[in-house]
């Protein structure tokens, strides 16, 4: 087992660090998120300049046939400075999709789109009532001639209302299935907002809306959907390390130079200690993420591994995510320093597909089918 | 970055297994996996089967029986050491004043002591903390005034792990009272513990059990060979001491196993028409622990691959500081499952209580030491505050 970086991978990250810290190091985001489409337009061009947006699809579709190592690096990058860019969104789930399900055409029309930066997807798949299952209920697709026709609502569809083309899941006698449906489809009504953390999600709602079937076959999609999911999570969790690595750095910093009763507030020992544990719970966090990406990496049990990796990470950024704004006082409270920011982008990152507790059921369930857990046999 | 260990490093995993598997007497590794106190004599049994085969002290230089492993496979070692239920080396002698002598001591200390402090022919104890010196350990207080060839020591330590077996003491002592820095004036004494005026209290802890004593001096005669290294450079010996250890830090391996353990009860015990382990909340408590456990490991194998310079990786101290809190999290978890049963823990042999369950909380007490020793969590705290966060 072996954690350290090549050449190339710290390449590729100083290069990302470089174009998010030059978009997003002073305070340009609140500005970028206060006005559609809640990232910046150019920022995701020069992404696509950069290859990043086709990192993990293959040369054959348009990407860089890169792995979930480099994907997790950009990830870091865009949370380290909480770039509101949808990377994870559109690319690892949404492209990850596509990649996965996808007939050649399907693949070579969308994901070197997707690479060049002229087309953003979108998944939409959480229903009103759901709560982070792999499969689709209330909105359903039937047949349509040689096409298909969906019926339903999705709510939340993070970034719904700017994608140009959206991955949907529904229900197909019993099934789930996926399909590609256009932005200007008629019978689709989108209505976006922000959401707490500065970025968007949108009400997408299907009225015989035509659509696309991803992929060949008949085939159940949820085991899909359950993968690309994971490989998502992991990657949110690395979006998570990025943010959290920042809080806890800005709020170190704080403390060395906050003065009240005439002292930095690094002289009382019990804001230090809070401060240590925050490192704890962080670099327990990081253990667990980088193991997953390896899991990823290796085609292991994802869905496990990014259950695990999930409730690490939901633990950590809960506790690192309050103690920043604690450890600030008042100041953390406002919109303008940037430190709440980060406990609010955490807060969505764990409710996005799944929080810890979600994992812990599922870990739970599982817990008397082996006897320790070994992460190097 | 690579997930699993390479073919080389996945055969001296198997070659270590099966060592610790077939080696060490069964009879020792079931008292281990009972948690059942051990005798001094199957710790020497066990370090003495594991010196003749070059592995009780991989870790020391080459030429005293070292073996020149990677940092990774020195966690191996131990990992699959502590999985098998064998005792380990005795920490005194082989992570302790072993690697202090190899490194500081003259040419006739290394010969005079590591081969038998290898070999456990030589039980060390450890005399550093005091009744006013324990987080603190540089305001001890015993000293050692010399006189003519020999070194005359008076005062008194406490907290002497198993020193009812030691037949040695490595002491920190007091020989320049005037000097600047109280850190300044410390020496590294070797005396043995028959010596005039040595005597040893033991201490009863709340489990019931005598594990650490307390050493008093009065007028302790000790030649003055057996001073390590330089007169009054002993703090940065047992700075080198207990900093020296990087494997190891965090009890993985056997907190897995105790987990592992406590499911295999919580799967006997049955509540309510099912066993208790499919109980949703005992379930959930279960797999947050494991899952926390993971993590730890992990972070361990992180300190490990990066501590080849020699330094130690920033995280070290998570390690100790977390490693502890998830044994005692364990031990307590075992105590739960035990419920009722968990109350009769002196019940004798034909009690209904299983042992597992009368061992529970004696155990559970046992290891609130934990986050005390070696550094407490607090002091751990203190350590990531200041040199990881700046603070």
């Amino acid at each position: 087992m072996e954690f350290s970086y090549d050449n190339e991978q710290v390449a590729l990250r100083e290069a990302v660090h470089g174009l998010l810290t030059r978009a997003y190091g002073g305070d340009q985001r609140r500005a970028v998120t206060a006005k559609d489409p809640g990232f910046d337009e150019d920022t995701w061009g020069r992404l696509a300049e950069m290859g990043v947006l086709g990192l993990p699809f293959a040369e054959a579709d348009g990407g860089m046939g890169a792995g979930p190592v480099e994907v997790s690096i950009v990830a870091e990058e865009v949370g380290r400075v909480l770039a509101p860019e949808p990377f994870v969104a559109a690319v690892v789930l949404a492209g990850g999709l596509v990649s996965d399900v996808g007939t050649a055409a399907q693949r070579s029309e969308v994901l070197g789109a997707l690479a060049e930066g002229t087309l953003v997807p979108a998944f939409a798949h959480q229903e009103p009532g759901s709560r982070w299952e792999p499969t689709a209920r209330s909105v359903t697709a039937t047949a349509d001639g040689d096409g298909w026709r969906l019926t339903g609502v999705k709510e939340p569809v993070p970034h719904g209302a700017r994608a140009d083309l959206l991955v949907v899941s529904a229900a197909v006698e019993g099934a789930t299935r996926l399909f590609l449906v256009r932005a200007d489809s008629a019978g689709l009504t989108r209505t976006g907002y922000r959401t707490h953390d500065g970025t968007r999600a949108a009400k997408v709602e299907f009225d015989g809306t035509p659509a696309e079937l991803l992929g060949a076959g008949d085939a159940d999609r949820a085991a899909a959907v359950e993968k690309a999911q994971a490989r998502a999570r992991v990657a949110y969790a690395h979006e998570a390390l990025g943010a959290m690595e920042t809080a806890l750095t800005t709020t170190a910093e704080y403390l060395r130079t906050r003065k009240q009763f005439g002292v930095t507030l690094n002289k009382f020992q019990a804001l230090t200690f809070r401060a240590a544990d925050m490192y704890v719970s962080l670099e327990l966090a990081r253990s667990t993420v980088l193991w997953a990406t390896l899991v990823v990496d290796a085609d292991g049990d994802v869905v496990a591994a990014a259950d695990r990796a999930r409730l690490q990470v939901s633990r950590a950024s809960r506790h690192l995510g309050k103690e920043a704004i604690q450890l600030h006082g008042g100041i953390g409270m406002t919109a303008e320093y940037k430190i709440g920011h980060y406990t609010s982008r955490l807060t969505a990152i764990d409710h996005l597909l799944g929080d810890g507790d979600w994992a812990l059921a599922r870990l739970a369930a599982t817990v008397g089918d082996h006897e320790t857990v070994d992460p190097l046999s | 970055m690579r997930l699993h260990l390479s073919p080389e490093d996945h055969a001296f995993r198997d070659e270590m297994r099966t060592f610790f598997t077939t080696a060490v007497p069964q009879s020792i590794r079931d008292a281990v996996a009972a948690r059942r106190e051990l005798t001094r004599e199957q710790f020497v049994e066990t370090q003495q089967v594991l010196n003749a085969a070059g592995l009780a002290v991989p870790h020391w230089p080459v030429e005293w029986g070292g073996r020149a492993w990677t940092p990774l496979q020195r966690h191996i070692w131990h990992e699959e050491m502590m999985a098998a239920c064998v005792p380990p080396p005795l920490a005194f002698n082989t992570t302790m004043v072993g690697p202090v002598i190899a490194t500081f001591g003259s040419q006739e200390q290394k010969e005079r002591f590591l081969p038998p402090t290898a070999n456990l022919d030589i039980w060390w104890c450890q005399g550093f903390s005091e009744p006013d010196a324990g987080s603190d350990l540089a305001s001890l207080r015993t000293t050692a005034v010399r006189d003519g060839d020999d070194w005359v020591v008076n005062g008194q330590k406490t907290w002497t792990t198993l020193g009812q077996h030691a037949d040695w003491i490595f002491c920190l002592v007091r020989t320049d009272p005037a000097a600047p820095k109280r850190q300044r004036g410390i020496s590294f004494l070797l005396f043995p513990m028959d010596s005039p005026g040595v005597t040893l209290r033991p201490i009863e802890l709340i489990d019931g059990g005598h594990e650490v004593n307390e050493v008093f001096f009065e007028d302790v005669r000790v030649p003055a060979g057996n001073l390590v290294g330089e007169e009054n450079r002993g703090w940065d010996y047992a700075k080198f001491l207990l900093g020296n250890e990087r494997v190891g830090v965090a009890p993985v391996a056997s907190t897995k196993r105790l987990l592992a353990q406590a499911k295999e009860h919580a799967r006997g015990l049955e509540v309510g028409g099912r066993p208790l382990a499919e109980d949703p909340l005992m379930a959930a408590r279960i797999a947050e622990l494991e899952n926390e456990l993971l993590a730890l490991e992990l972070t361990a194998i992180r300190v490990v691959a990066n501590s080849a310079d020699g330094r130690p990786h920033p995280a070290s101290s998570v390690l100790k500081l977390r490693g502890t809190e998830l044994q005692q999290a364990v031990t307590e978890l075992v105590v739960d499952i035990a419920g009722p049963a968990a109350v009769a823990s002196s019940a004798e042999g034909d009690s209904t209580v299983p042992e597992w369950a009368r061992l529970a909380t004696p155990a559970y007490l046992n290891f609130r030491k934990a986050s005390i020793y070696g550094g407490s969590n607090e002091v751990q705290r203190q350590i990531i505050a200041g040199s990881i966060l700046g603070l």
